[in-house]
């Protein structure tokens, strides 16, 4: 599904490489986990990926089901079925959160060549998704985020991903910013995202939301690479002894 | 002294083109009054301090630019509402295309119908503001106006009137010159929503002189729209009783030059004033809002909420003032004037001030310039919103504030519906 391949990119107004060729293929169904130290490029992988300015790709490649991602505008991309959930969601005041759902669900449809959702139909199943997220009436009707808690935010980013139904979900840091409560919350709302045809790259410092959102794949980034791969026990390793081990093994 | 004697000297040279109209005692008066007005502190010059941002000239000269009318295939603005229609070609009553005029709770008599009497009510109130308005800024245009007006509408509001009085400018000749004068008088508790749409004239000169007394609201919402090389200049100058609301709200688009002048005075206690703007231009398009606040009394409130989206090289000017007189304490005065810069061609100018005697009041104010919010564009761009779009969006959101001022829902809807068109219209 989605296919990274000795990608390097650097800041596009500095001389500062921040990813130093990255490998990473993650197959459809299954939830892969990068976890790291502060600086080692989680972040910006993340953004790369979905199109964000003020990087510069100088060598790689990434595809989503064989499509170039590089190439595409950050709306392309979304259309194609990439979704990224931000570590901070942004706050637009002014624009309702359901004419900005509905705007994105419609540009999506259109972009893909499929109708658009009628007003009642939209509304009927915005209603049901963000009953399980226990997002309610006044929230949808608020401008985008604003006032919202971090849970909040936190939780909006998962209603936008049930309702945009992407093939491949990034998420950056879902779990900062959360109390225990939210963080199962929003945990149930990815879970319930799990299918076979969608795959997911779970951003994060801790092991933590790796209990509740269980990884078939733990990878662990430094320093601008993937320096090791493992399985579900390796998060628990670095939840038990930090990442030092880990760099001293491979440096 | 030798700049204001060669300024007069310029001014009555202009002013010999042209003729004060012909009218009963009251109204003869008036006009040679604010005659006298205009040949003393001479028309504007790009050299005076209120004119720092914008050229007068073409205001102010004998020759009008000429304007090309434009169809934008829209409805009508306000079309949808349910409104007394009163419509001016080129600056002139249109009996055929308006409503009857007779109304339940207000009385609306034409300017030229009310000049022919010897005596009229409208005496104590046309050009009494304007004039009021002259002090401490002078603003030449308005008593031009007040002199040489022979068209308006005089309107005496004497119930809560549910029904708004829509003044449907429109335009016909590409070098119409207009002038219109407004009187509107709501007596104690009387109620009145004024809506205006429409280009005017190539070049426009309005005034609207608006009494609210103790008690009143008056609620005015305006678009000034859609030809591109129309000028016009307008003041609305209001005088706030006790208890009495006082909002207003214009949309402006396209015009090749606007400036909006608001003076308002809060005279009786608990009082509450608020003006906003919003504006969209793109290309060859000046634009600006000169608003005049003078608190004289207790426990008022005052907004001055002005937005701009500005691109392709438009200018936008903001010059607020909030002026709390010794002795108005318990004040609440805001002002907030921003613009949304899309490019680098275009300015905005602001002149945010405030002028206070009293010691227990509270009044903020704040300017900001910036451009589209990257993050936000981002944002939308990430969940599948395309560039163009998520721009729009983003302007809608800049100029949300401004256009919120507006408390009515529907008349809100019809102006957001507006806005959208426009950015539509410009979408690639």
């Amino acid at each position: 599904m989605l296919e990274i391949k000795g990608l390097k990119v650097k800041l596009e107004n500095e001389d500062k490489q921040i990813l130093k060729g990255v490998d990473l293929k993650v197959e459809a169904g299954k939830v892969h986990a990068i976890m790291g130290p502060n600086g080692s490029g989680k972040s910006t992988l993340s953004y790369v990926l979905s199109g964000k300015d003020g990087y510069e790709v100088t060598d790689g490649a990434a595809t989503l089901d064989g499509e170039d991602l590089l190439e595409m505008e950050a709306e392309e991309r979304a259309a194609l079925g990439l979704f990224l959930a931000f570590q901070y969601p942004v706050e637009i005041p002014g624009v309702g959160n359901m004419t900005f759902l509905r705007t994105a669900v419609n540009a999506q449809r259109k972009a893909r060549g499929e109708e658009e959702l009628s007003a009642a139909d939209f509304l009927k199943e915005v209603r049901a998704k963000a009953k399980t997220l226990k997002i309610d009436a006044d929230m949808l009707k608020r401008p985008v985020n604003v006032g919202f808690s971090g849970g909040e935010k936190k939780r909006n980013e998962i209603l936008q991903m049930a309702m945009l139904a992407p093939k491949m979900c990034i998420l950056d840091e879902t779990d900062s910013g959360l109390d225990v409560d939210a963080m199962k919350l929003v945990s149930e709302g990815v879970n319930a995202l799990r299918d076979e045809g969608r795959g997911f790259l779970v951003i994060t410092h801790y092991q933590r939301l790796l209990d509740h959102i269980k990884p078939d794949v733990v990878h662990i980034m430094a320093d601008g690479r993937i320096i090791k791969t493992g399985g579900p026990e390796l998060a628990l390793e670095v939840e038990k002894n930090g990442y030092a081990d880990i760099l001293a093994e491979v440096a | 002294m030798a700049a204001l004697a060669k300024k007069q000297e310029a001014t009555a040279a202009r002013l010999a083109e042209m003729a004060v109209p012909s009218g009963g005692q009251w109204i003869t008066e008036a006009r040679e009054a604010a005659l006298a007005r205009v040949k003393g502190m001479g028309l504007p010059e790009r050299r005076d301090e209120y004119w720092k941002f914008t050229r007068p000239d073409t205001l102010v000269q004998s020759e009008v630019a000429e304007a090309a009318t434009f169809e934008t295939g829209e409805a009508p603005l306000f079309d949808e509402i349910e409104r007394l229609k009163v419509v001016f070609v080129d600056g002139v009553f249109d009996a055929a295309q308006s409503d009857d005029l007779s109304a339940e709770g207000l009385v609306i008599e034409r300017l030229q119908d009310v000049a022919g009497a010897d005596i009229h009510w409208a005496k104590d109130l046309y050009g009494k503001l304007e004039l009021k308005g002259q002090d401490p800024v002078q603003r030449p245009l308005a008593a031009l106006n007040t002199a040489f007006a022979s068209d308006g509408l005089v309107i005496h509001v004497t119930g809560k009137v549910s029904k708004p009085v829509n003044l449907i400018y429109k335009h016909a000749e590409t070098s119409s010159d207009a002038i219109l004068h407004h009187v509107i008088k709501l007596d104690a508790g009387a109620e009145l929503t004024v809506l205006e749409n429409g280009p005017a004239a190539a070049r426009f000169n309005k005034v609207m002189e608006v009494d609210v007394a103790d008690g009143a609201a008056f609620h005015h919402v305006r678009a000034q729209g859609r030809d591109h090389e129309r000028r016009a200049v307008t003041h609305i100058f209001g005088r706030l009783g006790t208890e009495s609301v006082f909002k207003s709200f214009t949309l402006t688009v396209n015009g090749r030059l606007t400036r909006n002048e608001a003076v308002l005075e809060l005279t009786g206690d608990d009082a509450v004033a608020h003006v906003a703007g919003a504006c969209l231009g793109d290309g060859d398009f000046h634009h600006d809002d000169t608003v005049f606040v003078t608190h004289d009394a207790l426990n008022c409130e005052s907004r001055q909420v002005f937005k701009k989206v500005l691109r392709n090289g438009a200018v936008g000017v903001f010059q607020g003032k909030i002026l709390v007189k010794p002795g108005a304490q318990k004040t609440d005065g805001y002002q907030i004037s921003q613009s949304l810069l899309l490019d680098e061609d275009s300015q905005f100018l602001a002149k945010p001030e405030l002028e206070i005697y009293a010691d227990d009041v509270a009044c903020s104010h704040g300017s900001t310039s910036g451009a589209i919010d990257e993050d936000a564009l981002f944002y939308l761009r990430a969940r599948g919103v395309p560039k163009d779009i998520a721009t729009d969006l983003l302007v809608m959101s800049f100029v949300a504030e401004a256009v919120d001022e507006i408390e009515s829902e529907t008349l809100k809807d019809s102006v957001l519906a507006r806005l959208e068109g426009w950015l539509e219209r410009r979408r690639d």
